[in-house]
């Protein structure tokens, strides 16, 4: 059975979010919450639970990064000081904490930061040959919704979306 | 008058259009901007070639004053930079959604009053080309980087402020990239592309993105106040009278946040005025800026007279007849003209009829950031006039070349900030058209969750049309 791609756009966040919630009733044959994917202009508080909280990954990046730098950063400096014993110290130690645990702190959020940012980068899997059903009314005022499911199911599917006032639908093949 | 934030019901087409329109057509005063900031950086490059060609004397740094202007307008950059990124943060984490409209040249203030800043230390070496050695790095030729010198800690946490505030931008503005890319052509279209690194708005792109944001808020907010805290430690952690102050780092976060709120409103009038934003830089938005910004000179008020009694009641002899030196000596015009302008101008906010007046209001954040760059000079030049030593007492006035490259840095940094805002969005439209979006719902009286009531039923009967306007 040939798998179908469809985009389903929306007059806004009430007629999609039906059209979901039609879905997750079991309403639409073939197709599971599982496979939908809710495109919009803005973040939607709700879209969390309509989708039932699919989960982020983010913040495991954010703390191994901070763990990370606080740790390789206190090695960092350590291990350069502990090269700067033809330096007379003063009476002072050679690694001094106090004084280490600024510099520690700053490369625990630089760290923290920038892993963040690549788990952004990672896990909203940016960088995608960019979809041929992507419209651009998504950025400025509708909502889509995208579904992948077999050919055979494609007409109920068209039916729930027409049910709840789909402006448009585009489909092409996966 | 306005009385709400924002008209919210303003059609989110509408919102595109208007931010996109004003980055393609600003008012003939944008040029003129832009002109005026050339011909202030043109002064400062005059001045550095002129001591390229006749040595570095003119620039009249010489011991006691190595740094003199050039290390106090770094600091008052430095100082300017921490509201945009600082109060962001702030106002995301607590929900104050008033921040949107004008968080995103706040944001943009800060990225570019860090690359003004990190200017002075290469200009203070005097050689352009040798600017590497500001940075602390594994040296051949056996100077160490001396991890337990506040300086080092300042190249660190500026460079770690710098990256963060820039990632914590962009990251930020990817959606709007989105939308200029969908809406642009040219060379226009290909940069949004690229930057915008094919975002196109699904469930998993907002949620991770939401995570980052905050993320990246919670961690940008105890940076910001370590940052400024360390700048503080280059002179606290000396033994100099008034700068070995346990009040300093306090001191310097409050100073910052106070003239980076008066920029933020400066930034405001004219951003509004320049590219036609009257519907989203608003007048209740600006009152609530200038009620900050007074809260915050009431702070830095305080702990003015919290150092001057410390230092009073301290019995420090030479802390003691420095404080009366720049009360009475030779500093002490520009010293009481800090106070005046940092601690009575900021009255004219608590008015509610100055502080919706706009030219008002833009003279006062003018005036406001003159008395800031006067509390850093202030801070350094008294100090290094009037030190331990009795024979090194003089009293220094900056020469010209210093001057001119001060002057020029405002320009620096004008040029910067305006070619940013003509070529990204200033105003974030996906924020501005949230911001509308749950404020309609709560005056509709719409709560959250309504949706996920499972069927058809569980959604709620306001159209889109009734929530986005007309």
């Amino acid at each position: 059975m040939s798998k179908r791609r469809v985009l389903g756009l929306f007059d806004g966040f009430d007629p999609a979010f039906a059209a979901i919630n039609d879905i997750k009733a079991g309403n639409v044959s073939g197709v599971k919450l599982d496979d939908v994917e809710v495109l919009s202009p803005i973040e939607h508080p709700d879209i969390d639970e309509v989708l039932e909280h699919r989960k982020s990954h983010v913040p495991k990046w954010t703390l191994f990064g901070a763990l990370f730098g606080m740790i390789g950063g206190f090695l960092f400096l350590a291990s350069a000081q502990a090269n700067f014993l033809v330096q007379p110290q003063g009476g002072k130690p050679v690694i001094a904490l106090p004084t280490n645990i600024v510099l520690t702190y700053e490369m625990l959020i630089l760290s923290a930061v920038i892993f963040t940012v690549i788990a952004f980068l990672v896990t909203a899997r940016l960088f995608r040959k960019r979809n041929p059903l992507y419209s651009e009314q998504i950025t400025v005022d509708q909502v889509g919704i995208e579904i992948t499911l077999d050919e055979s199911d494609l007409a109920g599917l068209k039916e729930s979306f027409a049910k709840h006032g789909v402006l448009e639908v585009r489909e092409g093949a996966l | 008058m306005h009385t709400k934030d924002i008209n919210e019901n303003l059609p989110w087409s509408q919102i595109n259009k208007d931010v996109m329109r004003s980055m393609m057509n600003p008012r003939k005063a944008y040029w003129v901007a832009i002109i005026v900031c050339i011909a202030m950086i043109s002064c400062a490059v005059a001045a550095e070639v002129y001591q390229y060609n006749v040595g570095m004397g003119p620039a009249n740094l010489n011991w006691p004053h190595m740094w003199d202007l050039y290390i106090a307008t770094f600091i008052f950059w430095i100082g300017m930079s921490h509201s945009g990124t600082l109060l962001s943060a702030i106002l995301h984490i607590i929900h104050a959604d008033w921040r949107k409209p004008i968080y995103r040249f706040a944001e943009a203030m800060t990225t570019f009053s860090l690359m003004t800043a990190g200017l002075f230390p290469v200009i203070h070496i005097g050689r352009l080309w040798n600017m590497y050695w500001v940075l602390p790095y594994y040296s051949d030729r056996g100077i160490w980087p001396n991890f337990r010198s506040p300086l080092v800690w300042d190249a660190f946490a500026i460079s770690t402020y710098l990256t963060s505030s820039a990632l914590f931008l962009f990251i930020g503005m990817i959606p709007d990239l989105a939308i200029c890319r969908d809406n642009t052509t040219g060379w226009r279209r290909k940069l949004y592309t690229i930057l915008s690194l094919g975002w196109r708005g699904d469930d998993r792109q907002w949620r991770n993105f939401r995570r980052t944001y905050l993320l990246m808020a919670c961690f940008l907010i105890p940076l910001a106040v370590s940052v400024h805290s360390i700048v503080s430690s280059d002179f606290a952690m000396s033994v100099m009278p008034g700068w070995h102050v346990t009040t300093f780092p306090p001191y310097f976060v409050a100073g910052a946040l106070y003239s980076g709120c008066a920029a933020i409103m400066t930034l405001f009038i004219c951003l509004r005025y320049f590219f036609r934003l009257e519907d989203y830089m608003t007048i209740p938005i600006l009152v609530k800026t200038a009620k900050l910004t007074f809260a915050i000179a009431m702070v830095w008020t305080y702990l003015n007279l919290i150092e001057f009694a410390s230092i009073w009641y301290g019995h420090n002899a030479v802390d003691k007849e420095l404080l009366i030196a720049k009360f009475t000596g030779a500093y002490s015009p520009y010293f009481w003209m800090m106070l005046f302008i940092g601690s009575v101008v900021p009255f004219t906010l608590a008015s509610e009829k100055l502080r919706t007046h706009l030219p008002t209001m833009l003279v006062v954040s003018l005036v406001l950031n003159l008395g800031m760059w006067l509390e850093r000079w202030m801070i350094v030049t008294p100090t290094l006039s009037q030190g331990y030593h009795p024979f090194a007492f003089d009293v220094m006035w900056p020469s010209m070349i210093q001057w001119a490259i001060v002057f020029g840095s405002f320009g620096w940094f004008g040029l910067l900030f305006l070619i940013f805002v003509k070529v990204f969005p200033c105003v974030s439209m996906y924020e501005v058209k949230e911001m509308c979006y749950h404020r309609k719902r709560e005056a509709m009286g719409v709560g959250h969750g309504s949706h996920a009531a499972g069927g058809a039923a569980g959604a709620v009967t306001a159209s889109k049309t009734d929530l986005e306007g007309s």
